[in-house]
């Protein structure tokens, strides 16, 4: 049986009393909201903190409210099955709700949070093993080694950014609130993430994702494709998140942002601007597709091939643009 | 805190009972489950979040026991497999899956009548698509899902 380590659980009943304990035992702590991520990270011995810290028993952490300027505030330990019910968040944002729906299965979803979905460890074939599985082939550099498995040469970690919501999130422009020892500070989703799939967040580990705030959605229009081997339970190979902003049947701005391809989703919103005052079809989808690609670094570290997934990126930020642009 | 690891006391109801456990607060529920409340009808397949042989429903909600702290859900309501029927009367699930030969092994059933029945409470006449939705995280590795899915359809227009 694949069993838990050891650790004490905590259940602070308010942020400040959170990030308090938190940056009390530093690293010896780790938070949990949902734990479809954490759990099994801990039974494989990838994590091993020895205080848990609940999430879950935090009220401010709870609901969906509407903010002043047309947009939303959703709170950090919101279940992904609360974002996919609600009538609102999808009239305003279809791509965002579509990527939650998209995570794993229902029963997961059920526990599962939007802020542990924005945290979600990168993921890699040689890393996401059981401890005794890793032992026997030696560790990696991204836990208890010192080189990458998948990219000797690389002086990093190459693990691959895995959360489906991040790319939509960062496809509205939307931001999140962090609180730690130091107060709070609102910073873009976007520039949360690094790249390097060991050290994959920029946001400090005492600090504490209390909310996502989703600005007005304006004209916007969005949509999320996501690449996988099987219909449900698998995590993205390929996921792509577009915004796009019509006036008739013209582009009048575009975003693009892809994930899984690299070790954080990428804002390649830049190839997009072929598109704007045209109107879409194949061959501009074609040309904006193979640019928007080009940043796209698959490795053999995930399910089929990279080539392949590669391949597929193109395919995908096509099929991503066009839904965005059938959007209701 | 008192030693890292050291057993807490839970309060926990479990199909309508209510129990004080003293448990390893890294004891999982699926673990709580079977090994404390002995209630081994909640299967553990994989462990990891992969299989839905695990599902219980916590106040309602399907949920992944073998990724639950017990102490996450402290004061909600679980039901397990062995809390569906009525006494020895077969939940209308249960007697549906046992009319349409829906298992061979049994060993994905339990989630598998759990997840059905949360739909059905909620949603008496699903449609296909919704169905396979609701089931798209329990596997089956011997029956098929026709017999399944057929099962569920059936067990909603007797639960109607
Ligand atoms: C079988 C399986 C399939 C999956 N498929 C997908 C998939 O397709 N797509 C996908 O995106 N994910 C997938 N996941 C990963 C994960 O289940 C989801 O990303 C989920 O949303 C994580 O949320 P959680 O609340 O359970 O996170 P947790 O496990 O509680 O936390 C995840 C990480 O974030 C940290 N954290 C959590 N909340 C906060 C916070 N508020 N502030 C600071 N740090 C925080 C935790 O310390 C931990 O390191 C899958 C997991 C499994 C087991
Ligand atoms: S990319 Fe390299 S260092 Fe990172 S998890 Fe995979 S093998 Fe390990
Ligand atoms: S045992 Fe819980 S999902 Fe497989
Ligand atoms: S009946 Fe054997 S796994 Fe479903």
């Amino acid at each position: 049986m694949l069993r838990l380590p050891r650790f004490s659980y905590l259940r602070p009943g308010s942020v400040a009393e959170a990030a308090q304990v938190l940056s009390e035992y530093g690293s010896r702590a780790r938070v949990v909201a949902g734990g479809t991520d954490l759990l099994p990270k801990m039974k494989r011995g990838q994590m091993e903190p020895e205080v848990v810290i609940g999430l879950g028993h935090i009220n401010e952490l709870r609901g969906i409210r509407a903010t002043e300027d047309g947009g939303f505030e959703i709170g950090a330990c919101v279940t992904l099955s609360e974002v996919v019910a609600s009538p609102e968040l999808r009239a305003a944002y279809p791509g965002y709700v579509h990527a939650a729906a998209l995570v794993s299965t229902p029963a997961l979803r059920n526990s599962g949070t939007i802020g542990g979905n924005l945290c979600v460890d990168t993921r890699c074939n040689y890393y996401d093993e059981s401890y005794e599985w890793r032992k026997a082939l030696g560790f990696c550099m991204k836990k208890d080694g010192n080189i990458c498995r998948v990219a000797p040469a690389s002086a990093t970690c190459r693990a691959i950014a895995s959360s489906d919501t991040a790319p939509a999130a960062i496809s509205m422009g939307a931001t999140v609130v962090l609180v730690g020892p130091n107060g709070q500070r609102e910073v873009p989703v976007e520039s949360l993430y690094q790249d390097d799939g060991q050290f994959y967040m920029t946001k400090a580990p005492d600090e504490i994702l209390t909310s996502l705030r989703m600005p007005s959605p304006g004209h916007w229009k969005s949509s999320y494709v996501k690449v996988r081997n099987r219909g449900s339970i698998d995590f993205p190979l390929v996921g792509v998140a577009a915004a796009i902003q019509m006036k008739g049947s013209l582009v009048e701005a575009c975003r693009i942002v892809i994930t899984a391809v690299g070790p954080q989703p990428l804002d390649v919103s830049q190839a997009a601007g072929a598109l704007v005052g045209k109107e879409i079809d194949d061959t501009l989808l074609e040309e904006v597709a193979t640019e928007a690609a080009k940043p796209a670094r698959p490795l053999d570290n995930a399910d089929l091939s990279y080539v392949w997934r590669k391949r597929m990126t193109r395919r995908a930020i096509e099929q991503a643009i066009r839904e965005a642009a059938e959007v209701g | 805190m008192g030693n890292i690891g050291s057993r807490e006391i839970l309060r926990l109801s479990v199909n309508g009972r209510q129990h004080e456990l003293l448990v390893k607060p890294y004891a999982t529920l699926l673990e709580v489950l079977r090994e404390d409340l002995r209630l081994t009808g909640t299967k553990h397949g994989c462990e990891a979040g992969e299989c839905g042989a695990c599902v219980v429903l916590v106040d309602g909600t399907p949920q992944l026991s073998c990724l639950v702290l017990p102490g996450q859900i402290e004061g909600s309501e679980v039901t397990t497999i062995e809390g569906v029927s009525n006494g020895s009367e077969l939940h209308p699930v249960q007697q549906a899956f046992m009319d349409h030969g829906a298992l061979q092994c049994g060993y994905c059933t339990p989630g598998m009548v759990l997840s059905s029945k949360a739909l059905l409470d909620s949603n008496p006449s699903p449609t296909r698509d919704e169905i396979n939705e609701a089931l798209s995280g329990n596997l089956c590795r011997c029956t098929g899902y026709v017999s399944i899915i057929e099962a569920v359809e059936d067990a909603g227009r007797a639960m109607a």
